[in-house]
C-alpha cells in the first residue's frame, strides 16, 4: 500500500515578517509622525548595460521610460521604478511576483549588446516610511542631506543608514522606500523602531 | 571625517569609501623580465609624500566605482578628483 504523502504549501516568509507588528506599532506610538511598513517580495532586477548603446534604448522602450542617466534619479513608469545605481547599473523594482515575467521581457528586448539582467528580488526587502517626521528619523542614521530641496520625489541614493548599506528612494507624498539587504533587515527595523522613540510623547 | 566628492554620486562622507593606495602604479610591461628586486619594488614600494598625493578610492557603499583623488597628506584637503585612466592633474 502506497504511503500517503502530504504536500506542504510553499511557505514564503519575508525578512521582516516577524517584525511586522512592532513596525505597525510605530505609527500609533509616534502619533502618526512616522509610519513604517514592510513592502515584501517586490520584484527587483539588476540591470547592467552600456548607457550609450542600443540596449539602453531598447530597455527604455520595454520599461516605458528611458533609463535615468543622471546620478541619483529614480524614474517611474506605471508600477515600475527604475533606480540609478551607477553609470551602467540600474535597479528595476516592480510588483511582487512579477520578476520572472519582467526578466524574460527585458532579456528578449535587450538582444545581444552584452546586457546583464539578474533577478535580485531576494537580495533586499523594502521598507516604506511615511509621515511628517520621516526625514528627521532617517537623518539620525544617514549623512545625506535629506531636505526636500535636495532629496525630493524621484531622488534615489545608495548610502548607509545606521551603518547598513541601503538604497533610499524618495516617493510621492513625502514617503521613502528603504531597500535593505535581507540579512540586515531585522537590525535596521530594530534601529528604526528605536530611533522613532524620539517622536513619541507630548512634544512630538 | 573627510568629505570626498565621488565623480558620480557627489560629496559623501569618508566612511562610504574604500581606500585603494597610490594611483598611477602601472603593471610592468613584461613581468617575467623583472628581477626579484624590481618585482618587489612594483609590489610593495609606494611613495609616502608629505603633501599632495595621488591615490585611488572606491565608492564602496554606493556606486562601487574606482576613481582617483589628489589629497594633501598634511591637511587632508582634497585637491582634485578625476576618473581612472586620465592623467594626473597638475596641482599648482
Amino acid at each position: 500500500m502506497a504511503e500517503q504523502t502530504t504536500v506542504r504549501p510553499t511557505v514564503r516568509r519575508s525578512p521582516l515578517a516577524l517584525a511586522a507588528d512592532r513596525l505597525a506599532d510605530v505609527a500609533a506610538a509616534t502619533g502618526g509622525a512616522v509610519s513604517i511598513a514592510e513592502v515584501p517580495f517586490l520584484a527587483q532586477l539588476n540591470l547592467r548595460l552600456d548607457p550609450k548603446g542600443p540596449a539602453a534604448d531598447a530597455a527604455g522602450k520595454e520599461l516605458g521610460v528611458a533609463l535615468p542617466t543622471a546620478a541619483g534619479v529614480a524614474a517611474r513608469a506605471g508600477e515600475l521604478t527604475i533606480a540609478w545605481l551607477g553609470p551602467d547599473e540600474w535597479l528595476v523594482i516592480g510588483p511582487a511576483g512579477g520578476e520572472g515575467d519582467l526578466e524574460a521581457r527585458l532579456r528578449s528586448a535587450l538582444g545581444t549588446g552584452h546586457p546583464a539582467v539578474v533577478d535580485v528580488s531576494a537580495q533586499r526587502t523594502v521598507l516604506e516610511l511615511s509621515g511628517p517626521r520621516v526625514r528627521d528619523l532617517l537623518a539620525f542614521g544617514c549623512a545625506l542631506d535629506l531636505h526636500p530641496r535636495s532629496f525630493s520625489e524621484g531622488a534615489c541614493a545608495q548610502t548607509r543608514l545606521a551603518q547598513a548599506q541601503v538604497v533610499l528612494i524618495a516617493r510621492e507624498s513625502g514617503a521613502f522606500w528603504v531597500l535593505v539587504r535581507s540579512s540586515f533587515a531585522s537590525y535596521l527595523a530594530d534601529w528604526l523602531i528605536d530611533a522613532s522613540v524620539e517622536f513619541t510623547g507630548p512634544q512630538a | 571625517m573627510m568629505l570626498i566628492s565621488c565623480p558620480w554620486c557627489g560629496p559623501r562622507e569618508e566612511a562610504e569609501f574604500h581606500y585603494g593606495g597610490q594611483a598611477h602604479v602601472s603593471y610592468p610591461e613584461d613581468p617575467s623580465a623583472l628581477s626579484d628586486e624590481e618585482w618587489a619594488r612594483f609590489l610593495f614600494y609606494r611613495d609616502n609624500p608629505k603633501g599632495p598625493f595621488a591615490e585611488r578610492w572606491n565608492h564602496s557603499a554606493s556606486c562601487r566605482r574606482w576613481f582617483n583623488v589628489i589629497r594633501d597628506t598634511v591637511t587632508y584637503e582634497i585637491l582634485a578628483v578625476y576618473p581612472v585612466g586620465t592623467p594626473k592633474p597638475v596641482i599648482a
